[in-house]
């Protein structure tokens, strides 16, 4: 009884699931492919795991202390060929499953773009994916369309069959942007900017919310996901549009104050390098964004003034003039001039993912 | 079991003479420990270092190593804490001829040149503070203060080591146990001039140079 | 965001708690909570009842010479159980809580439990189940067992090993202090930064979180380094590194874990400190901080941590199985040389935590497979024990059942973890219930299984009579069907893209789950109450259940050769050792004990500054959480000070005499006469 009551209650379980297996049966191309190795992992793992828990239970019964018939004994303790068996078979098979990790790894990288639409559709070469940007905040989810010039809260929506190129910051916490029936998660991480290339291949309406433990109102930071036909998406898009209000610095700095719960919020139009801000933290007028004070450190730093007048610095990033820039950083710097134009191009005002 | 057991064999155990054996175990267990020691405490070190490594250039558009670090100064208290290890050598060779008069006198020297090095490195972290440098401005300063006052911290708790060791030695002299701590401290010392050696060319020579 | 802006910020947070006081006031109490309230009733009724009793029976003077200021590490491995088991009532009604909780709110309505005690629920259940539980039973173990082993008479610092043990108490009590004195951190067991920063969690609870961890890890890396030197130096004359039974390594590789890997800890949550107490960036948003290197720092101890448990309670099936086979173990050298890979992979898997924090294809792919790597030595140590059964005479006695519900869930556990190392399928498994059931699956199923197969299996050398198998086989199984119920459903839900510490649930749907998994957690608390009577009806009768042999299982270690309980000095000679099962070939060539020609035997003596040091750090550590400074130093003065006293005292060892010693032996000698008739 014991031997069989995992595989009863697993199978019981499984049972009862069925399709609502979100993970196992996605809808989304980059999900299927993590669900199809999921499958291949643990087939190929089941190859070992199964003869292990049979012959635990077989010799558990076989050499049991009433069973006088079984042989014993007690000195045996080396087998050479065993010992060759117990170690190659499991290293036979993590090469496989290094092999598969290795291939999968790469070509599911979130950072790649896409290769295929789904199994056995190549995309469209010419097709761009639509910029999807994101931002975690306490406690809800800003989603700005910079195609579309729209932006929503807690709500997010796109077109089947099209690549989605998210980027996706936080203005606070660790957060983990995740949609089970579209692609895996990657973390939303103050201050910088990560990625995830996915598509959704199904329309519908699926659940999607930080998978990282951020605070107060983790439980309620959820969002719906929509995947909708070129028609439908346009006529959401009208909805936003029709519906929405600015979406400015003073309205990110209200939504950056916590809440529980957000309502969904549609916002028709978006302020110009307003990304750009919320990735670098400078919403507020009186902060040096990130990038500015990287490229500040990279040339050297501010020098003791900076200590007192960061604010000297600002700008520096999208200062394209040589002279604009010369004039901005300190004088012990200028002596190293041509370096320092020649960072302007190298150093890129994006921050590092 | 009964009562003509006299003929035991003797090989399943030892009748050792405890007196000697113990004593002796004990000696090369206390070194041991004190390595092992000193190996977990090199990682925290280590950690500090990569925290350096990692944040040490992140300026937050304020100072860098250029604009803070006087490394003539540095230099000079580089020098004491060498000097320092130097002495303390002394001080263990006068204590392998049991000249309990000499192994004070050179640890004395040898504390003398450890305060020296603290009050260089107070001053430095006095003037940082005075121009605005302080741990709270910037990640690299942060990190800055934290590995050179970790350091600086073991440099403190050593000298107060030293001070209730030489309290010892007037009070026992160079007895066994007082003869394993002075070699103890001994290995502390040199381990923490190993490590300023590290923080001299990581954060000073390199911030400087580059 | 300039610098005096900062400044400002620090210097009214330092200046607006009171001088005498700190934080500290009647607020702090947090008895507005209904269960926190009934807890608090109920624990204090309980500690009156228990310190009524203690001063009753008068056996605070007995406790405080036998036991708090004892350096035998015999009484401080029983010591560390003891913790263990109070922690792990605490631990285990954190789980039912959360539990309940779960059940409720994914049946509808909100649970009854808001979320910033839900929060901190979850974060006090980790850090106690780790911290708490987990190690102070290996460490106990490891303690009490090892120095028999290797026939030695004590470790090899007594009274550090006092401290580490009273050190580690510290940690427990500002933790149990922060459930009635203000509140728990609520930033997860691992306090991940920026959250566990100011900005974000700014009361105590993170402060308690801290003082608790620092205290309690210095504890650990001191019982290491003290544990690495005793294996090393002290071992019976003849027990070559090759000859140590399988328990030593992995205690010896478990403790060079600790030592390589706790100081990280304490690096790391000292910067985070100092993130919180003085200002600093290295783990903010601003400023230059770089919260992704905390996850690195935190998870390069992380990581070897869960080895630090899983290595020794290897090393107790591997003692458990050749004893209940009568066989030897099958593989000692491939055994150990698992043991040893495994310790080194340890280190370089830590990035498998956070394949999703952006790192490129390469990197994740590497540790990736480095991850699935050290499932071929552990799968060889699986094998190891499967072949020792092959050809053995195995007797089910309640250890063997333990070690076989083992075998059957750990395998599980395992192929899960394996499946989690691949990176793209941790994408969709990352922080879902599915990893939450791959833990418990490789903890319960391994860690506490072995914890329970240990305390049976060396109960009766601790306590000289045995444990009752009756109860010991409800407790089993209620915990074997209690872990499927409570974990099963857990991966389901993973599977279904539920993701953990979520306290609220938009819908029903996963309603049945939730509830399978309470019930499974309801058995897992009646096998801990069938545990709690085993060991009550043992007590009880003990006299019937006594063992005068000293080797109730026909034990192949030296640990069986002594008495049981072992006297203080464990061996009267020094064994001298031939083989691997040492006692087993003492058993063969018909080894007589020697009843005389007994020689005097030096010991240390026992000393209170272990726990007088801990107390004061104990203070300190609460001090510093409520910011009421002169306590802090006085109490860290105070601490340096009586150290430092310590050093003066030389007179820290003794001789029994023989006399003393023939006379303890001859008493063995009429209780085994006994035995035999």
């Amino acid at each position: 009884m014991k031997r069989s009551m995992p595989a009863i209650v697993l199978l019981s379980l499984f049972a009862l699931s069925g399709c609502d297996m979100v993970v196992l049966n996605p809808s989304g191309d980059v999900a299927t492919q993590q669900a199809d190795l999921i499958i291949y992992s643990t087939v190929l793992m089941l190859i070992i795991i199964l003869p292990v828990m049979a012959l635990t239970v077989f010799f558990a019964w076989k050499y049991r202390e009433s069973n006088k018939n079984a042989t014993y004994e007690p000195d045996w303790d080396h087998s050479t060929s065993l010992e060759i068996i117990i170690w190659s078979v499991p290293l036979a098979i993590i090469i496989c499953l290094a092999g598969l990790t290795f291939v999968a790894t790469h070509r599911l990288d979130p950072f790649e773009p896409l290769r295929r639409l789904s199994d056995g559709q190549e995309i469209d070469p010419n097709v761009e994916p639509m910029v999807i940007q994101v931002s975690a905040m306490d406690w809800k989810w800003l989603f700005i369309y910079p195609e579309q010039g729209i932006a929503t809260v807690n709500e997010v929506a796109a077109v089947v069959d099209r690549p989605i190129k998210f980027e996706i910051t936080s203005t606070t916490v660790m957060n983990s942007f995740f949609v089970p029936a579209l692609a895996g998660q990657i973390y939303a991480m103050s201050g910088m900017q990560t990625e995830l290339n996915a598509i959704i291949n199904e329309p519908g309406t699926y659940k999607g919310f930080s998978a990282n433990y951020s605070g107060e109102g983790f439980s309620q930071m959820h969002f719906k996901f929509h995947g909708k036909s070129e028609a439908d998406f346009d006529a959401w898009i009208q909805q936003v549009r029709a519906q929405g209000t600015i979406l400015d610095r003073d309205t990110i700095a209200q939504l950056n104050q916590p809440s529980i719960a957000h309502p969904v919020t549609y916002y028709n139009s978006v302020e110009e390098g307003l990304w750009d801000k919320i990735v670098n933290l400078c919403i507020d007028d009186n902060s040096l964004c990130v990038n500015d004070m990287m490229m500040v450190d990279a040339l050297g730093g501010g020098g003791l003034e900076g200590l007192w007048n960061r604010e000297l610095f600002r700008g520096i990033c999208s200062a394209d003039d040589p002279g604009a820039l010369m004039a901005m950083i300190r004088p012990e710097m200028r002596i190293r001039q041509d370096e320092i134009i020649t960072a302007m191009t190298l150093v890129p005002p994006a921050v590092a993912n | 079991m009964s009562d003509t057991t006299i003929e035991t064999p003797k090989e399943f155990y030892v009748i050792e003479d405890s007196h000697h054996d113990h004593a002796e175990h004990h000696e090369t267990g206390t070194m041991l420990g004190f390595w092992i020691y000193l190996m977990s405490d090199c990682l925290i070190f280590g950690i500090l270092f990569a925290t350096y490594a990692v944040l040490g250039q992140n300026y937050a558009a304020g100072p860098a190593p250029v604009d803070l670090f006087e490394v003539d100064m540095i230099l000079v208290a580089t020098f004491m804490l060498l000097f320092s290890s130097i002495t303390y050598g002394f001080a263990v060779l006068r204590m392998d001829v049991n000249d309990l008069r000499g192994t004070v006198l050179w640890l004395i020297v040898t504390g003398l040149f450890g305060a020296a090095f603290l009050f260089l490195e107070l001053k430095e972290f006095i003037h940082l503070w005075h121009i605005g440098a302080t741990p709270m401005a910037s990640a690299f300063l942060s990190s800055f203060f934290f590995l050179v006052g970790t350091h600086g911290l073991h440099v403190l708790g050593g000298s107060i080591w030293l001070v209730v060791l030489l309290t010892q030695l007037g009070l026992h002299g160079l007895t066994h146990e007082n003869k394993r701590r002075v070699m103890c401290l001994s290995l502390f010392w040199h381990f923490l001039d190993l490590i300023w050696i590290g923080v001299f060319s990581l954060v000073y020579l390199t911030g400087v140079l580059l | 965001m300039s610098l005096s802006h900062e400044a400002a910020d620090g210097i009214t947070h330092v200046s607006g708690v009171d001088p005498i006081f700190g934080k500290l006031s009647w607020g702090v109490f947090p008895f507005y909570e209904p269960v926190i309230f009934y807890t608090f009733i109920a624990v204090a009724l309980g500690g009156i009842a228990v310190v009524g009793a203690l001063t009753y029976f008068r056996l605070w003077g007995y406790l405080w010479k036998e036991w708090f200021t004892s350096i035998d590490h015999k009484k401080i491995g029983i010591m560390y159980m003891v913790l263990g088991l109070i922690m792990l009532l605490r631990g285990f009604a954190d789980a039912l809580l959360m539990r309940l909780h779960q059940a409720m709110a994914a049946s509808g309505g909100e649970g009854y439990l808001n979320a910033h005690h839900y929060d901190q629920i979850f974060t006090a259940h980790g850090v106690i189940m780790i911290f708490f539980v987990a190690m102070p039973f290996v460490t106990g173990f490891m303690n009490y067992v090892m120095p028999l082993q290797i026939g030695a008479r004590d470790v090899a610092f007594p009274f550090l090993n006092n401290l580490s043990f009273w050190l580690t108490v510290s940690g427990a009590v500002l933790i149990m202090i922060s459930l009635f004195v203000g509140e728990f951190s609520t930033a997860g067991w691992l306090a991940y930064a920026p959250f566990s920063g100011l900005d974000y969690s700014p009361s105590v609870g993170m402060d308690y979180y801290l003082w608790s961890l620092n205290i309690a890890g210095i504890g650990t890396t001191l019982s290491g380094i003290n544990l690495v030197v005793t294996i090393v130096k002290m071992r019976a004359p003849g027990m070559t590194l090759m000859k140590m039974p399988v328990f030593v390594w992995t205690a010896l590789c478990t403790n060079i874990l600790i030592v390589a890997t706790f100081p990280v800890l304490t690096a790391t949550l000292a910067l985070l400190t100092a993130d919180r107490y003085l200002g600093t960036h290295f783990f903010t948003n601003d400023l230059g901080g770089n919260p992704m290197m905390y996850v690195n720092l935190i998870w390069i101890w992380g990581h070897p941590e869960v080895y630090i448990l899983i290595l020794p309670i290897f090393g107790i099936f591997s003692e458990i199985v050749p004893t209940f086979t009568g066989k030897r173990l099958f593989g000692y050298t491939s055994m150990v040389y698992a043991t040893c890979v495994i310790m080194v992979l340890s280190y370089i898997v830590w990035l498998h935590h956070f394949f999703t924090m952006g790192a490129g294809a390469n990197v994740n792919a590497f540790f990736g497979i480095t991850t699935m790597i050290i499932s071929i030595p552990t799968g060889a140590k699986i094998f190891n024990w499967l072949f020792t059964m092959y050809k053995g005479r195995i007797r089910f006695e309640t250890p063997m059942l333990w070690v076989m519900g083992f075998m059957l869930t750990f395998v599980i556990g395992g192929m899960t973890g394996v499946l989690l190392a691949v990176p793209p399928a941790d994408y969709v498994l990352h922080n879902s219930l599915f990893l939450i059931a791959h833990f418990h699956n490789v903890i319960i199923g391994g860690v506490v299984f072995g914890i329970f197969a240990g305390i049976i299996y060396w109960w009766p050398k601790a306590f000289g009579f045995q444990l009752a198998p009756f109860w010991g086989k409800v407790s089993f199984w209620c915990w074997l069907i209690g872990f499927y119920l409570a974990f099963m459903p857990l991966y389901v839900l993973g599977l279904m893209g539920v993701t953990r510490r979520i306290s609220q649930f938009e819908d029903t749907f996963y309603s049945v789950y939730f509830v399978l998994a309470l019930i499974g957690a309801l058995f897992i608390a009646a096998g801990i109450g069938a545990f709690i009577i085993q060991i009550i009806v043992s007590i009880l009768k003990r006299d019937e259940l006594r063992d005068a042999t000293g080797d109730p299982w026909n034990g192949r270690t030296l640990e069986w050769s002594t008495s049981s309980p072992p006297p203080y000095y464990n061996f009267a000679f020094t064994p001298r050792v031939h083989e691997l099962d040492a006692f087993t070939q003492m058993k063969r060539e018909e080894f007589v004990r020697p009843i005389d020609g007994f020689i005097p035997i030096h010991m240390p003596r026992y000393t209170a500054t272990g726990i007088v040091m801990a107390g004061f750090m104990t203070v300190m550590g609460f001090a510093l959480v409520w910011h009421v400074w002169w306590l802090a130093i006085l109490s860290f003065a105070a601490t340096l000070l009586y150290g430092i006293g310590h050093t003066f005292n030389y007179n820290r060892d003794y001789y029994v005499p023989a006399d003393e010693v023939r006379e303890i032996e001859s008493q063995r000698t009429q209780q085994l006469t006994g035995a035999a008739e």
